[in-house]
C-alpha cells in the first residue's frame, strides 16, 4: 500500500472513528484535522459525516471550512452526508450546500421505510474508485436522503428510485453507502482511492 | 452476544476459535461467515465496569468492517457519545426509554435517528401484547403497538423487537405481531426471539415482514451456519448478501 498523508476532515460531525480504523487496517494512520493547513497538504482528503445537513453546514461555517473544501486540488472523497453536503443543495433542512456536483439531494418518498438501511447492490459502475468491483455486489448504506443519477454518477443504487450510489467530479469523488463498513467491498473502494 | 466485562457470556463452543469467549474474537469470526450485522448487549451489572465495555467497543471498531450496534444500561446522550465516539455505529436502547420517552427525542437530534435503535420485550398476556422490562420480569402496563408508533414520532430510526413468548423456545419468530407492527412503523424492524431453524427465518421475512433478523444461540451452538442459511433464503426469494 502507498505510505501517504490522508487527512479526515473533523468537523464534529459524527462517527469518524470508523473511517479512521478502516484506513489503519489498511497500514495506513490518517489525522484527522481541521486545520486548514494541514487539509490543504493532505495527499489525500476524506469528508466523512453523519448527522443533519443544516447542522453539518452550520459546523462547517464555524469552523471556517466552506471554501477551502471546493478548491482542494488532491483527491477527495465525500462520504454519506459528506458527498450530499459536496451537491448544490439538499432537502434537508433546505440547505445550501458546497456546490461541487451540479444536483440537488431530495428526501426519499415514503412509499417504502426511510432510511433506506442496509446492504444494497451497486450498478452501472464505471471503474476508477470502484475498479474490481462488480454490478450486483453489496455495500451498506444509511440514509433518508438521495443524490438522483447525473451524468458524473459512477456507480447507482434502486431502493425506491434509482440514485446515485457514487460521484466523481475531476478530484471529487463521493460515496453515499459507508465504504468503512462494507466488508471486503468497502475494502477494495478504500484501497482504490489510496492508489488513485 | 451477551457481554460480560468485555468477555461473550453465552456458552458458545467453537473448536475454531482460539479463545470463544472473547468478543472481539467471535466477532470477527461472525464478520467473515456473513452476518449483516452485530449486536453486543452488555450485561454488566456496575456502572465501573461499563469501561470494558468503550473498550471493548473500540477494539471490535478497529477489527469490524461490518456496522454493529451495542445495547445494555444505556441511559443519557452522554453513555450514547461515549460508544459512538469510540466505533459504535448505533445504540439500542431499552428500559431508559419506556422509564424516559424524551431520551429517544434527544438522542436522535443529537445523533441522528439512524444510530437510534429501539429494543422492545414484550410478552402477549390475556391476548394483548405488553412491553416488559428486566428480560420480561418486569410488567409495565403498556401497549406494545401503542409504544412502537410513539417511538417512531419521537424519532427511533429502527425497532428490535423481541416476543418474550418466544425467546427461547425455538419455534419460530412471533410472525403475526412482526406484521403487525412492521405495517405500523416506516422505520425498520428486526426480528429477535424463537429462531429455530432455517425455515424460521425465511417465515420472519415472508409473513413477518420483517426487515432483518437477529439470532443468537443457534449460531453460538452452529446449529444453524450463517452461510448456509443465505443461501437458503436466496433460494427462497429473499434478498440476502451472498
Amino acid at each position: 500500500m502507498k505510505k501517504q498523508n490522508i487527512v479526515i476532515i473533523d468537523y464534529d460531525a459524527g462517527n469518524i472513528q470508523s473511517v479512521k480504523y478502516a484506513f489503519e487496517r489498511l497500514g495506513i494512520t490518517p489525522i484527522v484535522s481541521k486545520d486548514k493547513e494541514v487539509i490543504r497538504n493532505a495527499d489525500k482528503v476524506i469528508f466523512p459525516g453523519v448527522g443533519e445537513a443544516s447542522w453539518a453546514m452550520n459546523s462547517l461555517k464555524e469552523n471556517d471550512l466552506i471554501d477551502l473544501i471546493p478548491d482542494l486540488k488532491q483527491p477527495v472523497l465525500g462520504i454519506c452526508l459528506g458527498m450530499q453536503l459536496m451537491c448544490e443543495s439538499t432537502e434537508e433542512g433546505n440547505t445550501k450546500a458546497l456546490g461541487i456536483f451540479p444536483v440537488s439531494a431530495k428526501r426519499f418518498t415514503n412509499e417504502q421505510k426511510v432510511p433506506h438501511m442496509g446492504w444494497n447492490q451497486l450498478d452501472d459502475l464505471k471503474g476508477g474508485l470502484l475498479n474490481g468491483i462488480k454490478t450486483s455486489e453489496f455495500t451498506y448504506f444509511v440514509h433518508s436522503y438521495y443524490v438522483p443519477l447525473i451524468e458524473e454518477t459512477i456507480a447507482s443504487c434502486d431502493y425506491i428510485v434509482p440514485f446515485s450510489a457514487a460521484l466523481q467530479k475531476d478530484n471529487f469523488y463521493a460515496c453515499q453507502f459507508h465504504p468503512e463498513k462494507s466488508g471486503d467491498v468497502g475494502v477494495k473502494i478504500l484501497e482504490n482511492f489510496i492508489n488513485l | 452476544m451477551d457481554v460480560k466485562d468485555g468477555r461473550t457470556v453465552k456458552g458458545v463452543n467453537f473448536v475454531d476459535l482460539r479463545d470463544a469467549g472473547d468478543a472481539v474474537e467471535l466477532a470477527a469470526y461472525y464478520a467473515e461467515q456473513g452476518a449483516d450485522e452485530l449486536v453486543f448487549l452488555d450485561i454488566t451489572a456496575t456502572h465501573e465496569k461499563r469501561k470494558t465495555l468503550v473498550e471493548l467497543v473500540q477494539k471490535v471498531a478497529r477489527e469490524l468492517n461490518i456496522p454493529f450496534t451495542v445495547g445494555g444500561g444505556i441511559s443519557t446522550p452522554e453513555d450514547v457519545g461515549v460508544l459512538l465516539n469510540a466505533g459504535a455505529d448505533k445504540v439500542s436502547i431499552n428500559s431508559a426509554a419506556v422509564r424516559n420517552p424524551q431520551l429517544i427525542s434527544d438522542l436522535a437530534k443529537r445523533f441522528g435517528s439512524q444510530c437510534v435503535v429501539l429494543a422492545v420485550d414484550a410478552k402477549c398476556v390475556d391476548g394483548n401484547w405488553e412491553v416488559f422490562l428486566n428480560g420480561g420480569r418486569l410488567s409495565t402496563g403498556i401497549d406494545l403497538f401503542e409504544w412502537i408508533v410513539k417511538a417512531e414520532q419521537l424519532g427511533a430510526g429502527e425497532i428490535l423487537f423481541t416476543s418474550m413468548n418466544h425467546d427461547g423456545t425455538k419455534n419460530g419468530f412471533a410472525n403475526e405481531t412482526l406484521a403487525k407492527l412492521s405495517e405500523m412503523v416506516n422505520i425498520p424492524v428486526i426480528a429477535s426471539g424463537g429462531a429455530g431453524n432455517m425455515e424460521h427465518f425465511a417465515d420472519t421475512f415472508i409473513e413477518g415482514k420483517a426487515d432483518a433478523a437477529l439470532a443468537a444461540s443457534v449460531f453460538h451452538f452452529k446449529e444453524i451456519e450463517i452461510p448456509e442459511l443465505k443461501k437458503y433464503l436466496k433460494t427462497k426469494n429473499i434478498p440476502v448478501r451472498i
